[in-house]
């Protein structure tokens, strides 16, 4: 009784038409196979500050295609290593805005009275909320690290998820298959988890790919503003010690060139994808 | 409704506003925007007040206290008292004015708040009035001709630049213009601050030397939100472009040009206009950035000082502050659709 | 020479929708033509071809003649000045048509401004004017559309159409979405109106009761092409093609006893746009439909005093033929 099935083949087909879509795509394979190898090729020697071989912030040459930081580490390794650090935070505070999103939408899309109408006041206050103090002032407060990180960009997220979700919830359940599930006896839970939910899904793909767009781009403004482990190799970091080293003024490109390059790079990736997708669901889902 | 039947107009000659239902939408409105505040105050108490351990510990975790002086200090912080007592107390404090007093600067909170209120003013002002007109023009003519080249591109370019850092950014502009980087001499833009320290000149030079520090900020942040403004006219004007109204336009003879400019702009622009005070948040991520790397000295910059230690009390004024004035603006949005779209004024 | 002719008009969407095909009529100085059809028929795109405002997809073919110009070949330049001047539309839909940031006397003073030599004063005194002649109060000139009734703003459509004082108005059903009272007012004003100023109307409808009254002559529509064509009230006492009958039937006249036992309502629906068929068109919903009809081409034959139809029917060789 799902609409997913039959628009999904058709789907995948229009999908690898579309050039932004393969661009897209491919990126994030590309990117998702260099953080999930990169153990095989990096050793923590070469991440490690007191083992740094190379010159000290030296410019691209032999042995160190893009230079070397302040410590005399590789900035090209540096760089793949951040890639696991930045997509796992992105990823992980993403499924987390997800499924409380989702969870909160499904709730007050279902009961639509005082429990719907509460949840959503609650997701207008938050919404009213600037996403940035509120992640700063949170991860200030959690204490310095990737998981405080984690949790201010999930909890700066779940809003618009949770808006889509309660709208779809809302139009799946005035569709007539509903009654007639219900008057076959289903109960709350049932209706939500297996009627309602195949049928959000797409959508949640959709917002969730765009999501970890956004997730990636606040990760990195967090950890540049020092909200992030210094110890740890992410992207920020990198950015941050340019910042606060002297990579900017000795004008070490070569060290605050890379790892926004690569920012740019995977949210284009992500958001090419998820606009795709989104193209593709548009005329079967109305999602506008 | 039959003509016959139809009141002779009496209704029009009592002036709009009186015989609207603006004040019951504005009371609405307001009381929504209240609500929204203490919500927003809640939070901020929690996160600041009820989730740190102690923050007393923080505080002090560099210099040896004896665990009188921490009662002490306890005591004269109040986190001693039970947490509603706290929480009216920090709503009082709050609507009055009074944000504490910073844990580095040793200067009240709000005082230090009010100093730096000016730069962010001037520097998100400007960013916003040049990134509202370029975004309105790339938008309008990306829209009328969806599907050209130049929509493409601008589109692309709106695109990438969303995915940019804006500190990453911020940070290669300052590199560029400063250190210098090929063709481009050192020393074009100064490196930072809000005026060069020890000027001297006169005040038509303040200004010019103010100017100058902020062409940068200012730029790095245009670049940054103005493809906000470009995809919500665009996409107005693409949902206007199937409009009867302008099948009207044409055939009463006009240029192409001036049925956008005179016909389709004006209703594309009613949804942008309100969008630009929405958008006052992401701006605000973005000048906390921008101030940062140039060391602007604004409300971003404060929020960036506030994070060493972490300096509690601070970090909680400007997240107040920030919330509050995000709040006002949401509020001004509603208000001003109102009263610009002349079907929603007669409601 | 007359004032509108229309030689051989197709108009085609896209690769293979072709929407109108092969449409001609003429029409003089000051007559009424009424161009009735279903829905898909092909008249509204005959209306809007006609000051070539159809989108960028379609292509047209054939003439347009206006006084002794085409305007199918006219330059944008020419073209623009003939808009409105010489020929205005009477939309349908006019909430949707007049744009709802602008007040009603704006839109009207609009054409004026743009097509005659006259400064604001004169065109805002001309609006009035206009207003008044269409039975709105010219107080109402600064009035935004949503506030005034549907039969108000379709009186200020004809107001802004009459506003050049062109030489043919073209009311693209004009009346649809009105109630029967504010209906029958307004096709009383607009045969007034036309009537005083000399102005050749062509108007569209489905509804052939609507043009039977106030039209002298009608065109009936099918698939694309004038299936009928004649004098509205021997077309309607006495028609000469199947669809007409259908149409008519559709539409009794209350009081009119025959009406009660006509049938009304046609099954089926028009032929796919994308299909040239052979023979008659209307044949798979013809109840008179016999063995030629589905291979013999159809033009339109004489079939009576300025009379032509488009039935085999009409030709002496098939006039006692049947199914």
């Amino acid at each position: 009784m799902t609409l997913v099935a039959p628009a999904r083949l058709g789907g995948v087909r229009r999908f690898f038409r579309m050039p932004t879509a393969i661009a897209g795509l491919s990126i994030l394979v590309a990117f998702t196979l260099l953080a999930l190898t990169a153990p095989l090729y990096i050793h923590p020697s070469d991440l490690d500050v007191t083992k740094a071989t190379g010159g000290q912030l030296a410019p691209p040459g032999h042995g160190y295609p893009l230079g070397t930081d302040q410590p005399g580490r590789s900035v090209l390794l540096l760089l793949i290593w951040g890639t696991r650090t930045s997509l796992a935070i992105g990823v992980i505070a993403t499924l987390l805005a997800m499924v409380l999103g989702s969870a909160i939408g499904l709730l007050a899309g279902h009961y639509q009275r005082w429990l719907g109408r509460g949840l959503m006041h609650v997701t207008d206050w938050f919404i009213a909320l600037p996403s940035l103090p509120l992640a700063i002032s949170l991860s200030a407060v959690l204490g310095q690290g990737a998981r405080s990180i984690t949790i201010a960009i999930a909890v700066t997220s779940w809003t618009s998820t949770a808006r889509l979700v309660r709208a779809q919830t809302l139009a799946v359940e005035a569709r007539p298959f509903i009654e007639r599930v219900r008057a076959l006896g289903a109960g709350n839970v049932q209706v939500m988890v297996r009627h309602v939910l195949p049928n959000v899904a797409p959508l949640i793909l959709v917002s969730s790919t765009l999501t970890v767009a956004s997730a990636i781009l606040a990760e990195t403004t967090l950890t540049f503003l020092g909200l992030g482990n210094p110890t740890e190799v992410s992207w920020g970091t990198m950015i941050n010690q340019a910042y606060t080293g002297s990579a900017v003024t000795r004008g070490a490109w070569w060290y605050l060139l890379p790892p926004g390059i690569a920012i740019v790079i995977v949210v284009l990736g992500f958001t090419m994808t998820g606009r795709a997708v989104e193209h593709i669901l548009n005329p079967r889902m109305m999602i506008r | 409704m039959s003509d016959a039947l139809a009141a002779p107009g009496a209704a029009a000659t009592a002036p709009r506003w009186y015989r609207s239902s603006f004040w019951p939408y504005l009371g609405a409105k307001l009381a929504g925007a209240v609500v929204s505040f203490l919500v927003m105050l809640v939070i901020g108490f929690t996160i600041f007040n009820v989730m740190p351990s102690d923050p007393v510990a923080t505080l002090t975790r560099s210099h040896p206290t004896s665990p009188g002086q921490m009662a002490a200090l306890r005591k004269q912080l109040g986190v001693d008292l039970p947490v509603w007592h706290r929480f009216l107390n920090f709503v009082g404090h709050t609507l009055t004015g009074n944000l504490g007093d910073s844990w580095q600067y040793h200067q009240s909170v709000a005082s230090l708040i009010a100093d730096r209120l000016w730069p962010t003013v001037l520097l998100i002002g400007s960013a916003t009035i040049i990134s509202v007109v370029l975004g309105l023009w790339l938008g309008i003519r990306s829209g009328w001709r969806h599907g050209s080249v130049f929509d493409r591109l601008s589109s692309g370019v709106s695109l990438t630049l969303w995915s940019v850092p804006t500190f990453w950014l911020g940070l290669i502009l300052l590199v560029l213009f400063t250190v210098g980087a090929g063709p481009i001499p050192s020393g074009l833009f100064p490196a930072g601050q809000m005026s060069t320290p020890g000027y001297e000149g006169s005040w038509i030079g303040q200004v010019g030397d103010t100017v100058h520090h902020l062409i940068l900020p200012c730029l790095t942040l245009v670049l940054v939100i103005f493809a906000q403004y470009v995809t919500i006219m665009r996409s107005s004007i693409i949902d206007e472009l199937g409009a009867p109204y302008l099948l009207t336009a044409r055939a009463k003879g006009l240029r192409d040009d001036d049925v956008r400019r005179k016909h389709a702009v004006p209703n594309a622009l009613l949804p942008s206009v309100t969008v630009i005070f929405l958008q006052l948040g992401t701006i605000l991520a973005g000048a906390i950035t921008v101030e940062t790397v140039y060391s602007w000295p604004g409300l971003g910059f404060l929020t960036f000082q506030a994070l060493q230690i972490p300096d509690l009390p601070l970090l909680e004024g400007t997240f107040v502050v920030l919330s509050g004035a995000v709040i006002v603006m949401n509020l001004l949005a509603d208000l001003l659709y109102r009263v610009l779209d002349p079907r929603v004024r007669a409601q | 020479m007359s004032l509108l002719e229309v030689r051989d008009l197709s108009v085609t969407y896209g690769a293979d929708v072709r929407a109108v095909r092969g449409v001609s009529f003429s029409l003089d100085a000051g007559q009424t033509l009424g161009v009735a059809g279903e829905s898909g028929s092909g008249k509204s795109t005959v209306a809007l071809s006609l000051l070539r405002l159809l989108p960028s997809s379609a292509r047209t073919s054939g003439e347009v003649r206006l006084g002794d110009e085409d305007v199918l070949t006219m330059g944008w330049g020419r073209l623009r000045t003939v808009r409105w001047a010489e020929a205005s539309i009477v939309f349908q839909g006019a909430m949707s048509a007049l744009n709802p940031v602008r007040t009603i006397g704006e839109q009207i003073r609009e054409p004026i401004l743009l097509h005659e030599k006259v400064g604001i004063r004169a065109a805002r005194e001309r609006s009035a004017e206009l207003l008044d002649s269409v039975g709105v109060p010219a107080r109402r000139v600064g009035a935004y559309p949503h506030e005034l009734s549907g039969g108000q703003r379709q009186r200020v459509m004809i107001a802004m159409a009459l506003a050049c004082r062109p030489d043919l108005i073209i009311a693209d059903e004009p009346t649809t979405a009105l109630d029967v009272i504010v209906q029958a007012q307004i096709l009383s004003l607009l045969g007034d109106l036309v009537r005083e100023s000399n102005i050749s109307l062509i108007m569209i409808s489905h509804d052939l009761s609507v043009l039977a009254e106030t039209c002298d002559r009608l065109a009936v529509m099918y698939a694309g092409r004038i299936v009928e064509i004649g004098t509205s009230r021997q077309m309607i006492a006495e028609p000469r093609h199947p669809y007409t009958r259908a149409l008519s039937g559709a539409f009794p006249t209350i009081g009119d006893p025959a009406s009660r036992l006509a049938p009304s309502g046609l099954p089926g629906d028009p032929p796919d746009p994308r299909v040239i068929a052979a023979g008659c068109p209307f044949e798979p919903r013809c109840p008179e439909a016999f063995a030629e009809c589905s291979t013999h081409p159809v033009e339109l034959w004489p079939a009576g005093e300025r009379r032509e139809s488009a039935c085999l029917k009409v030709l002496p060789e098939f006039a006692k033929a049947s199914a």
